[in-house]
């Protein structure tokens, strides 16, 4: 039967003129295991969730585990391009796994729909028609945290994140935005899990306030360690450090903690409620921004194929940078550079019955762009 | 500097260093006795940090966590002695290696088959939260505190175990000559099950211990076997009181060499770079103590045999 069908797939497609006349075929290469698999795992959800919510036999998914190695990365890329075939890859979350997958991929004629990793390599001189991000450029949420600190009269803060690209593009980011001066700057270690060290220095250091980026466990770490320190200096940081996934883990220890975003779970509209409210019956959990992300690239994807076809590739590519999609984040437009152009929210943690989540308290930067746009000539 | 703040990263590094203790006498043991490479150790820390974690959810007592990850580490330990490392005291170093680290892939991958890919909530009991001001007016958390004790009492007991104790005895002329016990009539397989078994419990311990200020993770026991790889080599294979100085000196070289570097170098350069190839250079720098060591003794600090 299923032979059957194929054959006569194969037939009607033969007929119709063109080899894979309108299936598309979407190669999502994530990390599923891991230390980082909460987030990978978060964004295959979101996105299998609008896939299957659209009921489109044309889309056809493959995920492939990245593991979070960059070489194994690369292998998978290299077979889904070349043995299958696929026309759209997706679902990168780190920067430098990003790096050694999406240039050859976009220099081979594939689209590649961002996630998640958003490097600044990609967004400026770097930058290509076939790729799009749908998340963010990496310094937004620290821009908006910057701006935060002014607006919450912060003269003298710490800053700290960890000694890689992303970590010092953090930094960058935050000084871009904020105005005052620096009770210190600190480089820690990736991975690093004690910050007693940092700690004591914060507390020694007269800051008015601590920025930090450590995403994942090492965010876990530090909120635990800075709670049970003493040290009551407010903190601010990006939305990596405060996702659905990880606040279970740290506890009272997030509560009142104030992070940037741009997304929340709360934001008002019809597209973000229904996306909350089906993430939570079909997989039991709270959506993070990570799950918002990925449920928003599948229906840009959705969009696209919607008004163009894939095979004519200057028509898809216009019709992804339309953007014409409900977003859960509301308004929602492309950049010159194929990065969003997005409110960037000021949450704070709070606990609802038994589970820590985020709740939107104001905006830290409207309509904003990255800052690498000029750069960009496509 | 002030005084404070030294005094304050001198704890630091002596609570690091006490932890990495834990860790690093099991391993010590299981090479200094059985002559294994143990990469599976890391896995064992998680596995206490685990089982501590879900006794904790479960019944809210952070002593019967404690119980329940010595206990889990134990019977873990135990488990892959039998079934796994026992195959593996005849063959050489490499396969050892090979073996070990698929039980790390085993380990991982059961964990976050059983407990999911999210990180666990394990919280420092409420007896032990907060600081508390020491003489000197310095503010130190109360459970940091705590750990230095555990740890030093470990340390304690362990010296007694092995210098007192029948098990003790059989320990020491394990490292020196297996053959030879196993014909004085000692049952040498349960006497490398029950070291084993020791390590393992140890080692879950300090996972438990360590990650009630850390999160409880897959793949968190990876980054400490490292430094407890660092620790033996410096401390002397097989010497107890080797991985004790060492882990000490590892502990503070690492902590203060993390705070001092960045501002030794802020008198020659700017800060923002300063910081940068500080920190970069702080995190070689129990490497480099590691290889001044060996350069100095080749088998390090304790170290009887070549």
């Amino acid at each position: 039967m299923k032979l059957k069908s194929l054959v006569l797939a194969a037939c009607i497609a033969g007929l119709a003129g063109g080899a894979s006349a309108d299936t598309v075929k979407v190669g999502m290469i994530t990390t599923l295991s891991g230390g980082g698999a909460g987030l990978g795992i978060d964004v295959r959800d979101g996105f299998m969730l609008a896939v299957k919510q659209a009921g489109n036999d044309k889309l056809e998914v493959i995920i492939e585990d990245d593991q979070r190695k960059p070489d194994i990365a690369v292998q998978l890329a290299d077979k889904m391009i070349q043995s299958e075939k696929v026309d759209v890859m997706t679902g990168i979350i780190w920067s430098n796994l990003a790096m050694a997958v999406i240039p050859g991929a976009v220099a081979q004629g594939k689209f590649y729909l961002s996630p998640n990793a958003g490097p600044s390599a990609l967004a400026g001189r770097g930058c290509n028609p076939l790729y799009f991000n749908v998340a963010w450029q990496n310094d937004n949420l620290h821009e908006g945290a910057g701006a935060y600190s002014n607006s919450a009269g912060y003269k003298n803060s710490f800053i700290l994140a960890p000694n890689y690209p992303a970590g010092q593009d953090a930094l960058t980011g935050y000084k871009r935005q904020y105005k005052g001066e620096l009770a210190g700057e600190l480089l820690t270690d990736l991975g690093q899990t004690d910050y007693a060290s940092e700690i004591a220095q914060i507390r020694a250091s007269g800051a008015d306030s601590v920025f930090f980026f450590l995403p994942g466990g090492m965010g876990i770490s530090f909120l635990k360690q800075y709670a049970d320190s003493g040290v009551d200096i407010p903190v601010v940081g990006p939305a990596f450090s405060f996702d659905q996934g990880i606040l279970q883990a740290v506890g009272d220890a997030a509560l009142g903690v104030v992070n940037t975003s741009q997304w929340g779970k709360d934001l008002d509209n019809d597209a973000n409620k229904a996306f909350v409210e089906s993430f939570q019956a079909e997989f039991g959990r709270l959506p993070s921004l990570y799950a918002s992300q990925g449920f928003d690239t599948a229906n840009l994807l959705l969009s696209a194929m919607g008004k163009a076809d894939i095979s004519d590739v200057a028509a898809f590519q216009a019709a992804l940078e339309e953007a014409d999609f409900a977003s859960t984040r509301g308004d929602f437009k492309f950049n010159t550079n194929h990065h969003p152009v997005q409110d960037i929210y000021v949450r704070e943690v709070i606990k609802e019955g038994d589970v820590y989540t985020n709740k939107i308290i104001g905006t830290a930067l409207e309509d904003h762009a990255d800052v690498y746009a000029s750069e960009c000539k496509m | 500097m002030s005084p404070i703040l030294l005094a304050e990263q001198l704890l630091n590094g002596i609570q690091l260093g006490v932890m990495l203790f834990v860790m690093a006498a099991g391993l010590t043991l299981v090479f200094g006795v059985m002559g294994l490479i143990n990469l599976a150790h890391g896995s064992l820390f998680m596995v206490g940090a685990f089982a501590a974690a879900a006794v904790a959810g479960a019944t809210g007592s952070f002593l019967l966590a404690l119980v329940a990850a010595l206990a889990a580490a134990a019977a873990a330990g135990a488990l892959i002695e039998v079934l796994v490392i026992r195959r593996l005291y005849a063959r050489d170093h490499l396969d050892q290696v090979l073996a070990t680290f698929a039980l790390i892939l085993i380990f991982s991958e059961g964990t976050r088959w059983i407990f999911g890919s999210f990180p666990l909530y394990l919280n420092i009991p409420d007896y032990l939260s907060g600081p508390v001001t020491l003489p000197g007016g310095i503010q130190y958390p109360l459970y940091r505190l705590t750990l230095i004790g555990i740890g030093l009492a470990i340390a304690a007991g362990l010296f007694a175990l092995i210098s007192k104790t029948r098990l003790g005895i059989q320990i020491r002329a394990g490292e020196n000559d297996r053959e030879m016990i196993a014909a004085l009539g000692v049952d040498i397989s349960k006497l490398y099950t029950i070291v084993f078994a020791l390590g393992a419990a140890l080692a879950g311990l300090a996972g438990a211990l360590v990650g009630a200020i850390q999160s409880v993770q897959v793949g968190m026991g990876e980054p400490v076997l490292i430094l407890a790889f660092v620790v033996i080599v410096i401390g002397g294979i097989g010497s107890i009181k080797g991985a004790l100085i060492a882990a000490l000196l590892v502990g503070l070289t690492d902590t203060l060499g993390g705070v001092l570097l960045p501002q030794v170098f802020r008198f020659f350069m700017d800060g923002a770079t300063a910081s940068s190839a500080g920190s970069a250079l702080a995190s070689m720098l129990i490497y480099i103590l590691m290889a001044v060591v060996l350069i100095w003794k080749p088998t390090g600090l304790f170290g009887a045999r070549a």
